[in-house]
C-alpha cells in the first residue's frame, strides 16, 4: 500500500467466529477514499460483525484490517480518532437529552468546554434536532433516534463513516433525507462505508458493493455490473396447473436462453429477462401449447434475486436459521 | 435537513496512544455525564437517602440499649458504623448501574471514541461520589437529630467524609468488577448483596468485638471495613488520624491497584 494514497478500508482475510461458527469467514474488502460502499447481505450474513471489527469493536479472529493504513488492532486508538460510527441501535444515552449527549460526546473528541457547546450547536441544527434539544431521547422517534446518532458520529468530521443498516426500519421519507445526507457527507470529502438489506439502497447510494453471504464475499461490483449478473430484470410467472410446470420451464428456457428457477412451492417460475419484448413471444409460446397463467410479472432485481443468482439459495432461509442462532 | 457545511476531513492521524492527562480529562467528563443522569433521574439516590435514616433510627434503638446501655452512648460507636453501611450499600449499586448502562448502544459509542479505555468505568465511579456524599450528610444528620455530637469537630468530620469516599470509590472498583463479569443487572445485584454483607457485619460496626467467638474474631480484625471504622471513630470522636486511618487507606490503595487494571482488561475484552 502507498503511503501517499492510502486506501479509506482495506482488509484481507477477516474472520470472526462466535461460539464456533464462523459468522465471518475471511472477507477482504477495499474501500477508495472518498467514495460510498455498500455492504449487501441479509440478515446474519456478517455485515454488522464485518463493521465491526473495521470499526475496532471487535478484534478479528484471523486476517488484517487497516483504516488509512492503520492498523485496527495494533492502531485502534488512531483509527478512532478517524472514523465515525453509527450502528443499528441508537448509541446514545437515553436519559440524557439530545443536547447534553453531543456535548458530552464532543468533549470526549477533546474540545472545550466552548467549542463543544458551538459543535453541539450546529449538528442540532443541522439535523433539524433543534426544537427538540432539551428532550430526553428516550422520547424520540426512531428517526429523529438516527439522527441524533448519526450527528453524534459526524462531531470530529471523520474522514471515514461507518453506517450499519442506516435506514432499517425508517419510513420512506426519512429514508430520502437520509440518503441526501450520506450523499453530501461523501461530497464534503468522507468515505462512507454502509450496510445494508436492500439493493435498492446500494444501488441508489453506492459506488461499489459487496455482497455477503454466510461470512464470505460472493461478488464484488459497481451497482451495474451486479445487475447485469442477475438480469436487469426478472419475469415471475405462476403456472395454475402444475402438472404442466416441467412444459412451461422448457418452453421459457428455450425462449430466453436460461434455465428458469423454480420457487420452493413449485408453483412459480422466475427468469432473468434482458429483453421485455420477448414477453410477448413466450406468452404467444404457452397459449400454443395450452399452459395456462396464473399470473404474471415483470419486476426488477431485488436482493432476492441477487442472492438466487449468486448463491443459489434464498437469503430468507439464511436469516431463519440465524435468528436462531443468536437466540 | 440542511445542506451540510462540512469541512475537509482531517489529513493528520491522531496519537495511537493516550496521555495520563486525557485519561483524568476523559474521566471527568464522564464523571459529568453520571451527573447529568442523576439530574435526569433522581429517583436514582433513593437508597442513599431512606436507607441510611432508616437503619440509624433501627440500629440506634434496638441494639443502643443492649450494647452500651443507653442510646446516648451507643450512638458514638454505630454512627461510624451506619457511615460505612451506607456508604458501601451506595457503592454497591455502582455495579448494577454500570451493567444496566453498559448493555445499552451507548457504550459502543464510548468504544470507538479516541478516548480513554478506563474513562468510562472510571467517571461513573467517579460521579458516585455524590452518592457518597449523600448517604454521608444524611446519616450524620439523622444521628444529630438523635443526640450525636462528633467530638472531633469541623476537621475530625471532614477528615471522615474524606476518609469515607476515598475508601468507596476503592470499592466500588470490586462492584465495578462485577458489574463488568456479569450477564445482568440482577445477577449483580445478588452477588453484590453476598459480598456486602460478611463486609459490614463481620466487623466492629455494630457490637463490640470482643463479644463475638474467636475465630470470627480473627476475620473481623483482617476486615478493611473494621480499620476503616476505628478510623472514623477517631476521627469524629477526637478529631484524630492515627494508624488505623493509614491502614484503610493504604487498604484502598491496594484494592484499586488490583482491580481497576483488572476490570478496565475484561472491559476492553468482553463485547
Amino acid at each position: 500500500m502507498s503511503l501517499s494514497q492510502p486506501c479509506a478500508v482495506q482488509a484481507h482475510g477477516l474472520v470472526k467466529a462466535f461460539a464456533g461458527k464462523r459468522a465471518v469467514d475471511g472477507i477482504d474488502l477495499e474501500v477508495d477514499a472518498g467514495t460510498i460502499y455498500g455492504v449487501l447481505g441479509p440478515n446474519g450474513a456478517g455485515k454488522t460483525t464485518t463493521l465491526r471489527m473495521l470499526s475496532t469493536l471487535l478484534r478479528p479472529d484471523a486476517g488484517t484490517a487497516s483504516i488509512f493504513g492503520h492498523d485496527v488492532v495494533r492502531e485502534a486508538q488512531t483509527v478512532r480518532g478517524l472514523i465515525g460510527v453509527t450502528g443499528q441501535d441508537a448509541s446514545v444515552d437515553e436519559a440524557l437529552s439530545a443536547e447534553e449527549n453531543l456535548y458530552i460526546f464532543s468533549r470526549l473528541h477533546g474540545m472545550g468546554h466552548a467549542a463543544a457547546r458551538q459543535r453541539t450547536r450546529e449538528l442540532l441544527a443541522e439535523f433539524g434536532l433543534s426544537d427538540a434539544a432539551k428532550r430526553p431521547v428516550k422520547h424520540f422517534s426512531g428517526g429523529m433516534r438516527r439522527r441524533l446518532d448519526l450527528a453524534a458520529s459526524l462531531i470530529s468530521r471523520p474522514p471515514l463513516i461507518f453506517l450499519d443498516e442506516p435506514t432499517t426500519g425508517l419510513d420512506p421519507r426519512t429514508r430520502t433525507q437520509m440518503w441526501d445526507t450520506i450523499r453530501t457527507l461523501v461530497a464534503a470529502g468522507s468515505t462512507v462505508l454502509l450496510t445494508t438489506q436492500y439493493l435498492d439502497e446500494a444501488d441508489q447510494l453506492a459506488g461499489r458493493i459487496g455482497v455477503i453471504d454466510r461470512g464470505r464475499l460472493v461478488a464484488e461490483g459497481t451497482p451495474d455490473q451486479l445487475k447485469d449478473t442477475v438480469g436487469a430484470r426478472t419475469l415471475q410467472i405462476t403456472v395454475t396447473d402444475r402438472s404442466q410446470v416441467a412444459r412451461a420451464r422448457a418452453t421459457i428456457a428455450r425462449l430466453l436462453g436460461v434455465e428458469p428457477a423454480l420457487s420452493p412451492e413449485q408453483s412459480e417460475l422466475s427468469a432473468p429477462l434482458t429483453d421485455t419484448s420477448l414477453v410477448t413471444d413466450l406468452l404467444i409460446a404457452l397459449r400454443t401449447q395450452g399452459i395456462e397463467i396464473g399470473s404474471l410479472a415483470v419486476q426488477k432485481p431485488t436482493l432476492d434475486d441477487v442472492f438466487l443468482t449468486l448463491t443459489g439459495h434464498n437469503p430468507a432461509e439464511e436469516s431463519a436459521e440465524d435468528e436462531d442462532l443468536a437466540a | 435537513m440542511s445542506v451540510m457545511a462540512h469541512p475537509e476531513p482531517q489529513q493528520l492521524a491522531p496519537a495511537n496512544r493516550v496521555s495520563l492527562r486525557q485519561t483524568l480529562y476523559d474521566t471527568l467528563i464522564m464523571a459529568q455525564r453520571g451527573l447529568l443522569k442523576i439530574r435526569r433521574s433522581p429517583e436514582q439516590l433513593l437508597d442513599v437517602t431512606l436507607q441510611p435514616i432508616i437503619f440509624t433510627l433501627l440500629f440506634t434503638f434496638i441494639f443502643g440499649g443492649a450494647v452500651a446501655g443507653n442510646v446516648a452512648a451507643y450512638l458514638p460507636l454505630v454512627i461510624p458504623g451506619i457511615l460505612v453501611q451506607s456508604v458501601l450499600t451506595g457503592s454497591s449499586t455502582t455495579g448494577t448501574q454500570l451493567r444496566e448502562d453498559m448493555d445499552k448502544g451507548v457504550f459502543d459509542r464510548f468504544r470507538t471514541l479516541p478516548m480513554a479505555r478506563i474513562a468510562p468505568l472510571a467517571g461513573a465511579l467517579t460521579a458516585d461520589i455524590v452518592r457518597y456524599l449523600v448517604a454521608i450528610t444524611i446519616t450524620m444528620l439523622t444521628g444529630a437529630v438523635l443526640g450525636w455530637r462528633p467530638g472531633g469537630g469541623v476537621i475530625g468530620v471532614t477528615g471522615a467524609v474524606l476518609l469515607l469516599v476515598a475508601c468507596a470509590w476503592a470499592l466500588s472498583w470490586i462492584f465495578a468488577y462485577l458489574g463488568v463479569i456479569s450477564r445482568s443487572a440482577s445477577g449483580v445485584q445478588g452477588i453484590s448483596v453476598l459480598v456486602l454483607f460478611p463486609l459490614t457485619f463481620l466487623s466492629n460496626a455494630f457490637v463490640p468485638v470482643d463479644t463475638l467467638p474467636d475465630w470470627l474474631q480473627r476475620f473481623v480484625a483482617i476486615n478493611p471495613v473494621t480499620h476503616l471504622i476505628n478510623a472514623l471513630r477517631d476521627l469524629l470522636g477526637q478529631g484524630t488520624f492515627g494508624q488505623e486511618g493509614l491502614l484503610a487507606l493504604a487498604g484502598a490503595a491496594c484494592l484499586v491497584a488490583i482491580m481497576a487494571p483488572l476490570t478496565v482488561r475484561v472491559y476492553k475484552t468482553r463485547v
